[in-house]
């Protein structure tokens, strides 16, 4: 009988430094965001974030050119009521770019590819959140700052409050930002068929919104404000809506929100909720889409 | 009309998730329309707005959006649409096929709901039901056609939709009412408008203009899908 041996044939073993977790993370994180603007892939790609991108700061670099002309401070938008104002656009945004970060690996069935390296699915999730959160921050903070800016070239009054406006106003983008990140993402993972996440996306904040909108209508010509302002909570828009009324001091921007500093605090919570519960049924997807 | 390409893409269509987006759009609607009804808020008002900004303006664009794109797009990105076009099969019949799967989809998950929404809330007093189903009816067959145009031109089909869809008819019309009298949407409002006696719908089009549009838009549509779909090249998937 003879026994096996194992031949050393001569493989050179990886000997260089090991990158380690956080590399890997900011890998992924930079991938994600370069393709969420279509960056690294073909100019078709490119096409229709920065075509977006472009229709979102048109009324921003509009109300700037109406101060510098005219000379009212008036025609300045209001900071934090940009996003929702630019709702239909920004939803877009969200509905074309989300499944671009969360549906293609899916449908192309590659995850195992990314889980047969030592990344951890959790990281894998993460760094896509992080990424589509930058990138709205990005479309959104932009057209707020060449406000700002404007503004300020423009030396409308009371400079001091337009600060704490529009500091305030980045702020709340950035709750926007990973708001609808995660809504955007977990729905585009669970329709990864090409076309169907875009539309099942936009199909959760538009019809959201103009139920939100009809009931809340209802609500209000009933007298009873307080329901209308809890209902909505129920739309992403005027959920963060209310916690910038609530919490941030701003104005209201669309539908009623709840009321007192209690309806700022459980919006935020309602925020908090959504993006935790999100990172979880991303991880689920993806964990399951690793399974060949 | 080729009824086995019919049925393989209305398959296609109910299967799994995708027939689960075409159940839940419609059925916000006729849920939001029974708890109307249960708690009483049947007013003309209540019910034009509920017909018009969600059934007319949000459901129907985004229905049409998923029908029309849904039939021919994935189709032509993964290539699969060669298998249909090497069989000895006219091109405008495969278009037309499509064309007729979308639209069914469309009267089924979008026209009928609206009936039944309608008649939720108003029953048949002043035509409003009737009004908004036709007005529905007509826009969805325009709406169809213009996306499966873009479906076939297009690889950012479903992009160009909504932007043509949130963007321009409901965005811009609120600011630029210029913007108003070229909208599907208000041409199918403009029809309801006719139907019903009710002074809660107003259109900003009128009557004859907006028939002869739709028609015009839908021929159109039509006709430029046969045509690109004739010249077609597949080029691989992203």
């Amino acid at each position: 009988m003879t026994t096996g041996t194992i031949h050393d044939i001569g493989y050179r073993h990886y000997q260089g430094r090991r990158l380690g977790r956080s590399y890997l993370l900011r890998s992924l994180y930079v991938h994600n965001l370069r393709s969420a603007w279509g960056l690294g892939r073909p100019a078709r790609a490119k096409v229709m974030p920065a075509l977006l991108a472009a229709i979102v700061l048109l009324p921003a670099v509009g109300s700037v050119a109406a101060v510098a002309l005219a000379g009212e401070a008036d025609a300045l938008i209001r900071y934090s009521a940009y996003p929702t104002y630019l709702q239909p656009v920004i939803s877009i945004f969200v509905a074309t770019q989300a499944p671009v970060l969360a549906s293609r690996e899916l449908r192309f069935r590659v995850i195992p590819l990314y889980f047969s390296r030592p990344v951890l699915s959790l990281d894998f999730v993460l760094a896509k959140l992080a990424a589509m959160t930058t990138a709205l921050v990005l479309l959104m903070a932009t057209p707020i700052t060449v406000l700002y800016v404007g503004g300020l070239v423009n030396k409308v009054p009371d400079a001091g409050a337009h600060l704490r406006d529009f500091s305030l106003a980045l702020v709340g983008v950035l709750l926007f930002a990973v708001v609808l990140a995660s809504i955007g993402l977990v729905v585009a993972a669970f329709t990864p068929r090409r076309g169907f996440g875009v539309a099942a996306v936009i199909a959760v904040f538009m019809l959201s919104w103009v139920f939100v909108q009809i009931v809340q209508g209802i609500a209000t010509a009933r007298t009873q404000f307080d329901l209308a302002g809890w209902l909505g909570l129920l739309t992403p828009f005027t959920l963060v809506d209310a916690v910038q009324v609530r919490l941030l001091g701003a104005e209201r921007a669309g539908g009623a929100v709840p009321p007192g500093a209690l309806g700022g605090l459980v919006a935020l919570l309602v925020c908090a909720g959504v993006v935790a519960l999100s990172i979880a049924m991303l991880h689920r997807r993806f964990r399951r889409g690793a399974d060949l | 009309m080729n009824v086995t390409i019919a049925l393989i893409t209305l398959r296609s269509m109910l299967s799994r998730r995708r027939a689960l987006l075409l159940f839940l759009l419609p059925a916000v609607l006729l849920s939001l329309a029974a708890a109307l009804n249960i708690t009483d808020n049947t007013e003309p008002g209540t019910a034009a707005g509920v017909l018009q900004q969600f059934a007319l303006a949000t459901l129907l664009p985004l229905l049409a959006l998923i029908a029309g794109t849904g039939v021919i797009g994935p189709e032509i990105d993964d290539g699969q649409i060669m298998y249909i076009l090497t069989k000895p099969i006219g091109r405008h019949v495969v278009v037309l096929t499509k064309l007729v799967v979308a639209i069914a989809l469309v009267v089924a998950f979008a026209v009928v709901p609206t009936l039944v929404a309608g008649l939720l809330l108003r029953g048949t007093a002043t035509g409003l039901a009737q009004g908004f189903t036709v007005g529905v009816l007509a826009a969805g067959v325009a709406y169809t056609a213009v996306f499966v145009a873009l479906a076939v031109a297009s690889r950012s089909a479903v992009t160009i939709g909504l932007l043509y869809a949130l963007v321009w008819e409901s965005l811009l019309a609120q600011f630029a009412p210029g913007a108003r009298s070229v909208s599907i949407q208000q041409w199918g409002l403009s029809i309801a408008d006719a139907i019903t006696s009710s002074s809660a719908v107003e259109a900003t089009v009128r009557t004859p203009v907006a028939v002869l549009l739709l028609a015009a838009v839908t021929v159109a549509g039509t006709a430029l899908a046969v045509m690109r779909l004739r010249t077609l090249s597949v080029a691989s998937a992203e």
